[in-house]
């Protein structure tokens, strides 16, 4: 415990940069570290490979496959054929390929749900941080707001939002957000009166800190280890929420997900038909993207926690 | 005005009050006066909820005085934030626990340039930081730039929590237990850092303690505090060696290992029965009353009355004491 | 009779930084009806000891050596005699032991637990009456024994910890830094209840403590540990008034004596910090942050001998008898 700090590299010719260099190499250490104890944990590194997979899938589908795949008009193949050659996982009722279509609708199914994700953490961030610290009249009122959204059943409350809204991405992306961000805010507050309560923002304020400084330099810093935590544990019940609702034909019409694939293939009869290949795909992608994001966040979790609660060791 | 009138922190009739759930009220500060001038140690001592600490927050700035002022170089400490900002520049806060005073994300260069960054001085961060770490005694500084919290010892933790006080030049320094937590072997080398300072640099400091041997090592004033109240004051030798308020003959009387009995201006150990009483219920009259030994023993029959009935105030003397059977057998 | 015996024990933990001796070979006897001081700050391993007594380490420990309680080795004892000894035989009060009462039960039965534990011929009736008589003597009034520990001071609630410790009328008491947190003056209620326990029940007591002065108040003799080993030991007075070991000397000097123009504006201490268990300097692991080290001690590491009468010191200056304080 009682080490001396370890003697700095020979320094670079000026001062200022060779301090900056030396901060980014403490970085780079800190962050060695936290990789450390993050490859020690197997799901945690299992769950990563299969993300790092789906996310080179998405953004490798247009080389993979074409666009006009997706046409209704120029497709090739026929009416619900099972998985053949040509059709690896088969073609929905208009004869489109259903690997092409997942593969697509990974790319939408991702993007909304790590936008909606941002926007929520975002939002639930910064009305943690700013209620843990203001508090008063202002902390109160956040809270009340917070658990409000809390109780309120998140889909009832989407779908009558997207009924009013009208259905598009951008406002599938503000209605999830909107119905995630009060978890993430009751974590960052209850995190916030933790390192309030520190005595280093005593110290700050005896020399003269305000609140935004506080808030920047000491609050968010402490806070945001377990914001990402918990981001990638939002992630996927933002998918989630996304495919429920584009299965329940509250999606953007003009775009391909996994959640629409799915609406499309119950609208047109699949169950019925027994054509399990247009089901499979896009549920079991769901699946994994889900399982996936948990995995990881999972493995962040214990990373980050036992540092927030101790000193970093 | 001399140069260091003009630095010299004042508490006037301070008092702070907080409610309690139940329409209570603890005073935690109950009409306090004190003086800090640049180049003297004032020790503040008193046990755990007499309010040391309190009182050490609004002399800072940190909690609002009920009534009463604090001023420094006679100028009120104004509410508006330049006004405090100003005023922070001059008097200084170390706190007790190093390990928890240092963000634990912060490097020791980040931390003690905290306060110049904050306060917008820019030129010569680095010479500034380098000679604030160099005059809290880690030398050579710029080795500690980039050492984090937790690779540091106890009292290297302490000294970068001073540096950042000191990064500022302040004129006072106010330490709430600034050794409390460290170990015994590293405390004296702290105090004589704190020593040195005010020999060296000409600052004053204001240092809270529970530690009667800690004001003796360092200290030339030293302010007992019981309940929210100054009840004896003076310079350190005559209130160590000769204590007057009972409450401080009690405390002097049982510290551990002091003179061999015969020596010690108390003959016995005295040790007072019960505890510190809560601050929402401060005995009317003297407040010591109720654990007075001098009560207690029957000397102080002849003034009785007044402790019951009146709060004694503190003596003009230099070793003032507030306590009613000590002013009347001044008198006598 | 002697109560307490160690002989040549080491604690080493096994951690990933490879294995940490934190206790080096101590040898110390603690007679019944007399306390012994245990002085020494933290990292020296005077806790790992007093854990070790009642096998109260971590698995991580691996203890060698013996430990006699009443001429049996607690360290080769089975489990049963074991939990046996914990509660008649010796109990501890911890440092942070004031927060480790149970915070929804009623102080009065948290004391009477261990007895109807150990007892089971006692009724409830009978504990609880004796629980009270135990409060009672550590100074905390009957109507306290229904209070909740959050309704108690600080200092009521060690008295607390204390009473639990005499619930079943151990001939021994580890006191590890039991009054640290203590105003002075709730110290000094505390180590008044203590001594009087010690003279009058004939107990013995260990006291663990860095403050060197609160020591030589109320112990009989005192141990200074430094680096996993006692490097002096005697008269708990003496040690602290005329230390024989520049580290006793240092450690008492932070408990400066009010009243002594020596100590008047000259705050003692020590520079540097505790070495690191896992990289103890070679020779005397003193020898860094010594004034008065010579150059014997850089190359083999000094026996603790006795210099005179009562006294042992582990300090190749003092068992020459030079002083080992410089000015």
């Amino acid at each position: 415990m009682t080490a001396s700090p370890t003697p700095p590299p020979p320094l670079a010719a000026s001062p200022r940069r060779a301090r900056r260099q030396l901060a980014r190499s403490r970085r780079r250490q800190s962050f060695l570290r936290s990789w450390a104890a993050y490859r020690a944990q197997r799901t945690g590194m299992i769950g990563l490979v299969l993300l790092g997979v789906i996310v080179v899938l998405a953004l490798a589908a247009p080389v993979l496959v074409d666009e006009s795949a997706l046409s209704v008009t120029q497709a090739t193949g026929g009416r619900m054929e099972p998985p053949s050659a040509a059709f690896p996982l088969g073609t929905d009722e208009v004869g489109r390929s259903i690997l092409a279509l997942t593969l697509w609708g990974s790319r939408l199914s991702l993007l909304i749900g790590l936008t909606a994700t941002v926007v929520a953490i975002v939002i639930g961030t910064t009305v943690g941080v700013t209620s843990g610290h203001v508090g008063g009249w202002y902390g109160w009122f956040a809270l009340r707001i917070s658990d409000w959204f809390m109780v309120l059943p998140s889909l009832v409350v989407a779908i009558a939002l997207l009924a009013v809204l009208g259905r598009s991405m951008g406002t599938t992306i503000a209605v999830i957000a909107l119905v995630s961000w009060s978890g993430t805010t009751r974590l960052v507050r209850a995190q916030t009166l933790t390192v309030q309560s520190r005595p280093y923002l005593e110290r700050a304020r005896a020399l003269g800190a305000g609140h935004w400084h506080q808030m920047t330099k000491h609050i968010l810093p402490n806070v945001l280890p377990l914001v990402l935590a918990s981001a990638t544990l939002l992630v996927p019940s933002a998918i989630l929420m996304e495919s429920s609702l584009a299965w329940l034909g509250l999606g953007d019409p003009n775009v391909v997900s996994w959640g629409s694939i799915l609406n499309r293939a119950s609208d047109n009869g699949a169950v019925s038909a027994h054509a399990w290949w247009y089901l499979l795909p896009p549920g079991l992608a769901i699946l994994i993207v889900v399982l996936a994001f948990m995995m990881c966040g999972r493995a962040l979790e214990a990373v980050f926690n036992p540092r927030l609660r101790g000193e970093p060791s | 005005m001399d140069a260091v009138a003009d630095k010299v922190l004042t508490a006037r009739g301070l008092r702070v009050a907080f409610g309690l759930p139940g329409g209570r009220t603890a005073r935690a500060v109950d009409g306090v006066d004190l003086d800090v001038a640049p180049g003297e140690i004032v020790a503040l001592a008193g046990e755990s909820g007499c309010g040391k600490t309190t009182l050490a927050r609004t002399l800072l700035g940190l909690e609002k005085a009920t009534s009463g002022e604090v001023a420094f170089g006679g100028v009120p400490l104004g509410r508006s934030s330049k006004a405090l900002k100003a005023y922070r520049r001059q008097v200084q806060l170390v706190l007790q626990d190093p390990s928890g005073a240092l963000n634990p994300r912060h490097t020791v260069y980040d931390a003690v340039a905290e306060g110049l960054r904050i306060h917008g001085i820019g030129d010569d961060e680095p010479g500034r930081v380098a000679d604030a770490l160099a005059r809290a005694g880690l030398r050579p500084p710029e080795r500690f730039f980039l050492a984090y919290p937790h690779e540091l010892s106890g009292g290297q933790r302490q000294r970068v929590v001073i540096a950042g006080a000191l990064v500022l030049e302040p004129s006072i320094l106010v330490a709430d237990e600034p050794v409390a937590s460290l170990d015994a072997s590293v405390r004296g080398e702290i105090l004589s850092l704190l020593l040195r300072l005010k020999e060296d640099a000409g600052l004053g400091a204001l240092v809270i303690t529970h530690d009667l041997g800690l004001a003796w090592s360092i200290a030339d004033r030293i302010a007992i505090m019981y309940l929210g109240r100054i009840v004896e004051q003076g310079p350190v030798e005559q209130v160590l060696t000769d204590p007057r308020h009972p409450y401080t003959r009690a405390l002097v009387s049982v510290l551990p290992g002091s003179l061999e009995r015969a020596q010690s201006p108390v003959a016995e150990p005295i040790v007072l029965a019960g505890e510190l009483p809560d601050a929402s219920r401060i005995p009317g009259g003297c407040r010591f009353r109720p654990r007075c030994q001098e009560v207690a023993s029957g000397n102080a029959l002849a003034v009785l009355g007044q402790c019951e009935g009146e709060d004694p105030a503190l003596d003009a003397e230099a070793h003032a004491a507030a306590c009613h059977l000590v002013h009347a057998r001044m008198a006598a | 009779m002697t109560l307490l015996e160690f002989r040549d024990v080491h604690v080493t933990y096994t951690g990933s930084r490879g294995r940490i001796p934190a206790v080096r070979g101590v040898d110390l006897k603690v007679e019944a009806g007399t306390t012994v001081g245990i002085a020494g700050e933290s990292g020296c391993g005077k806790s790992t000891l007093a854990m070790a007594v009642l096998r109260l380490l971590p698995k991580s420990a691996e203890v060698r050596g013996e430990i006699l309680l009443d001429g049996e080795d607690l360290l080769r004892m089975g489990w049963g005699r074991l939990r046996a000894v914990r509660w008649t035989g010796a109990s501890i009060v911890f440092q942070g032991a004031m927060h480790s009462l149970n915070a929804v039960q009623r102080i009065g039965r948290q004391v009477a637990e261990p007895m109807l534990v150990h007892d089971k011929d006692l009724s409830p009736a009978a504990a609880a009456k004796r629980a009270e008589g135990l409060l009672e003597r550590v100074g905390l009034p009957p109507s306290r024994t229904r209070s909740y520990p959050h309704e108690l001071s600080g200092g009521q609630r060690q008295r607390v910890m204390i009473a639990m410790a005499l619930a079943c009328d151990p001939d021994l008491i580890i006191a590890d830094e039991a009054t640290t947190a203590l105003d002075v003056m709730v110290q000094a209620q505390v180590l008044q209840l203590i001594s009087g326990l010690v003279s009058e029940r004939g107990v013995g007591m260990v006291m663990i403590s860095h403050d060197l002065s609160v020591l030589s108040a109320v112990c009989d003799t005192a141990a200074v540990m430094y680096a996993g080993r006692i490097v002096e030991q005697g008269p708990a007075h003496e040690v602290f008034a005329q230390a024989r070991h520049p580290y006793s000397a240092a450690l008492g000097a932070a408990f400066p004596v009010i009243g002594d123009p020596a100590a008047r504006l000259r705050p003692g201490g020590l520079a540097g910090d505790p070495p690191d268990p896992a990289r103890l300097p070679e020779g005397c692991s003193f020898r860094p942050r010594c004034a008065v080290s010579v150059e014997r001690c850089g190359e083999e590491s000094p026996e603790l001998l006795r210099i005179e009468g009562a006294r042992s010191s582990a300090c190749f200056v003092a068992q020459e008898g030079e002083p080992v304080v410089i000015g």
